[in-house]
């Protein structure tokens, strides 16, 4: 339908601006006025940190992509040339290798905030879903990445990691070399994913569009997991959760600085400074600590294509998690028996991750086992049938009702409906 | 059903603590006293110019220093005319008028000589073994700084049960304890200007910590931004959450 928006604004600019492309309402409706829940814990600021921190990574990596040169006899030297001669090179580079560590610490914990209180179940499935495909960008993206300073670990990493694909039947073979681009991970193998490294991202971007747009729709899960019943529930989102999301930033930067200029190779194996040699295997090969519990889920099974389907499991499970959870209560606070179980899928990812970083041998093959057990029998097992097993506590009339009933005084005067002018 | 959360989280616990024990035994580094440990550290000046000083008449001989130039040598406290008298005592590979291959000496804008023309001609002239690149050593090996220095002071008898491999030493630092490099640090091998003695530990102390600066050139920088920003992002936080603490007072939640 044409015709030119109302707009509301008095600026003759922004007005004549916002009649023709309504970005401004948008904006306003969107990020000013929207309406929250006004129950947020701290947990609901870990989407507006990773937003933050992609941002953060492709800001950083654009300049890093200047200085770089993508050939296997230029690499790693163009990489110790960023960090020696180029203006704040050790800067751009250390915000951007530890800025991948950062951004998997903050989504990681957004995704158990979500399993905690259930923010994939109706109606937000879709939302749920367009996230498990931004963890799974991402994950390609940080992989890819971890190629391009063409370190030890760079090279054997990629060599592995390729190598999975060998598992399909019949094509495996051809569609590892198609991957290579060559018979081994080589300089076609570098040029293709600094380009998609480059790419991806921008990608990611996309995705994350889709998914604030799909949040916006169905508006934000609280803590109680229970739908706002009425504007008392909820608050502008400008100024209340521009003011705590901006606690949350500072507090994030504070650790991604105590990182980035106190410990930058914290989170980086030695191994990786030094320069890849296909002639040389390194005596472990081990993944960013991000990928372990995956790299766990696939050394835990004896055979190979079984090993990679179940780790491609492990995520294809989050993908129909919102229909495996049969329990119509969203909130662990109101289920007594699932808020342990959660703890104990936390736990299990945990030792994963440290299954991951050891040999596979003695304990940490029983370890790793039975944690892989335990993530597809919650999962799988566990939650349909917990789910209807299950007496969830009684649930609060509405999300301003506890907040009233636990001794504060009236609302004010309609605090949602109150405009931005407040501070 | 609280029960299972403590017994797993006992669980996680008791595989954490135990199998580091059940997993191979590792070789551990005695923890050195580093001037550039910390959040304030920096690189003892004294020391690293002694480090250079070991490096060049000692590691240099096998060891090559490719990311770094001379000119960097300025960053522990050499004088420009010092880091040209020491860049001239080197010569480097260029090409003469005529194309034929031939030397000069080094500038301060070369990269440390490297003493061998390629792979081939190091192994040859080194039993077969290669001496690596040191430029970012000490962050290219597990323990770091400290391994390193355990491994120029871990030489050693080889107990007479042990079987040496021909033209190999013993070195207890050492994975497998058998070592291609001789022993390359002597008490006395160079004569220090400041008058420092030259033990084996003193060289290795300050050689370490000469490679240390090479492998962080920017770290005295990094750590003095670090340290402004943290103090910044401190402040902000704390008006930040007053702020926030204003727009939400009469709100309950």
């Amino acid at each position: 339908m044409a015709g030119l928006h109302k707009s509301e604004f008095a600026n003759p600019v922004v007005n004549w601006i916002d009649t023709r492309l309504p970005i401004f309402t948008m904006m306003q409706k969107e990020y000013g006025v929207f309406p929250t829940p006004k129950n947020f814990n701290y947990f609901w600021n870990f989407g507006a940190l990773a937003m933050i921190n992609l941002v953060i990574m492709i800001a950083t990596g654009i300049f890093l992509a200047m200085n770089y040169t993508p050939h296997v006899s230029m690499a790693f030297d163009s990489v110790e040339r960023i960090m020696r001669d180029v203006n704040y090179g050790w800067l751009l580079r250390y915000v951007h290798a530890n800025g991948a560590s950062m951004f998997f610490i903050v989504t990681y914990i957004h995704i158990f905030r979500g399993l905690y209180y259930g923010s994939y179940k109706a109606p937000r499935e879709l939302l749920w879903m367009i996230g498990v495909v931004i963890l799974l960008v991402m994950m390609a993206t940080a992989f890819m990445g971890y190629v391009l300073p063409w370190g030890q670990m760079s090279y054997w990493g990629a060599t592995v990691i390729t190598n999975l694909f060998s598992a399909i039947p019949v094509v495996g073979e051809s569609v590892v070399t198609w991957l290579w681009g060559g018979f081994s991970v080589d300089n076609p193998t570098l040029n293709r994913f600094f380009s998609l490294h480059f790419l991806l991202p921008f990608v990611l971007v996309g995705v994350v569009f889709l998914h604030v747009a799909a949040l916006h729709i169905t508006g934000s899960n609280n803590p109680l997991g229970i739908d706002v019943k009425s504007p008392q529930d909820t608050l502008p989102f400008h100024p209340y959760y521009t003011m705590k999301d901006s606690v949350g930033i500072c507090v994030y930067l504070l650790v991604f600085a105590a990182l980035v200029f106190f410990a930058p190779n914290l989170f980086m194996a030695a191994e990786n400074y030094i320069p890849a040699n296909p002639l040389v295997t390194p005596s472990e090969i081990v993944p960013e600590w991000y990928f372990l519990p995956f790299y766990a889920i696939l050394r835990s099974v004896p055979s190979k294509l079984g090993g990679v389907l179940l780790m491609f499991g492990a995520i294809a499970v989050l993908f129909v998690l919102p229909w495996l959870d049969t329990s119509p209560v969203r909130s662990s606070k109101f289920r007594p028996i699932y808020r342990n179980f959660f703890w104990v899928l936390l736990v299990a990812v945990v030792v994963l991750g440290l299954v991951g970083a050891h040999r596979p041998e003695g304990v940490w093959v029983v370890l790793g086992r039975l944690a892989t057990f335990y993530y597809f029998f919650h999962f799988l097992i566990l939650l349909p049938v917990l789910g209807k097993l299950e007496r969830p506590l009684p649930l609060p009339e509405s999300i301003s009702r506890p907040v009233m009933a636990g001794g504060g005084g009236p609302l004010p005067g309609g605090a949602a409906a109150k405009p931005m002018e407040k501070i | 059903m609280r029960i299972v959360r403590i017994l797993s989280l006992a669980a996680a616990l008791g595989a954490v603590a135990l199998a580091p024990a059940i997993a191979e035994e590792e070789i551990s580094y005695p923890k050195q006293k580093w001037s550039f440990d910390g959040p304030f550290g920096t690189f003892d000046r004294a020391a690293a110019q002694r480090g250079s000083q070991v490096f060049n008449a000692v590691c240099s001989n096998c060891h090559s220093l490719k990311q770094a130039y001379y000119r960097d040598l300025k960053g522990i406290g050499l004088e420009n005319e010092a880091i040209t008298a020491i860049a001239a005592g080197f010569n480097v590979p260029t090409v003469a008028d005529d194309g034929s291959n031939a030397e000069r000496p080094a500038r301060p804008s070369d990269h440390f000589r490297s003493p061998f023309a390629n792979e081939k001609a190091a192994r040859s002239a080194n039993g077969g073994a290669l001496p690596p690149d040191l430029s970012v050593i000490v962050k290219a090996r597990d323990g770091g700084a400290d391994y390193i220095y355990a491994l120029l002071t871990g030489y050693g008898e080889a107990p007479s049960s042990m079987k040496m491999g021909d033209g190999m030493n013993y070195n207890k630092a050492f994975t497998g304890n058998q070592i291609g490099m001789p022993r390359p640090l002597n008490d006395g091998q160079v004569e220090y200007a400041d008058g420092t003695k030259a033990t084996t530990e003193q060289m290795a102390k300050d050689v370490v910590t000469f490679l240390s600066y090479i492998a962080n050139p920017e770290m005295e920088a990094r750590k003095r931004l670090g340290v402004k920003l943290v103090l910044f992002l401190v402040l902000m936080t704390g008006v930040t959450y007053a702020v926030k603490r204003k727009v939400w007072a009469d709100v309950d939640h």
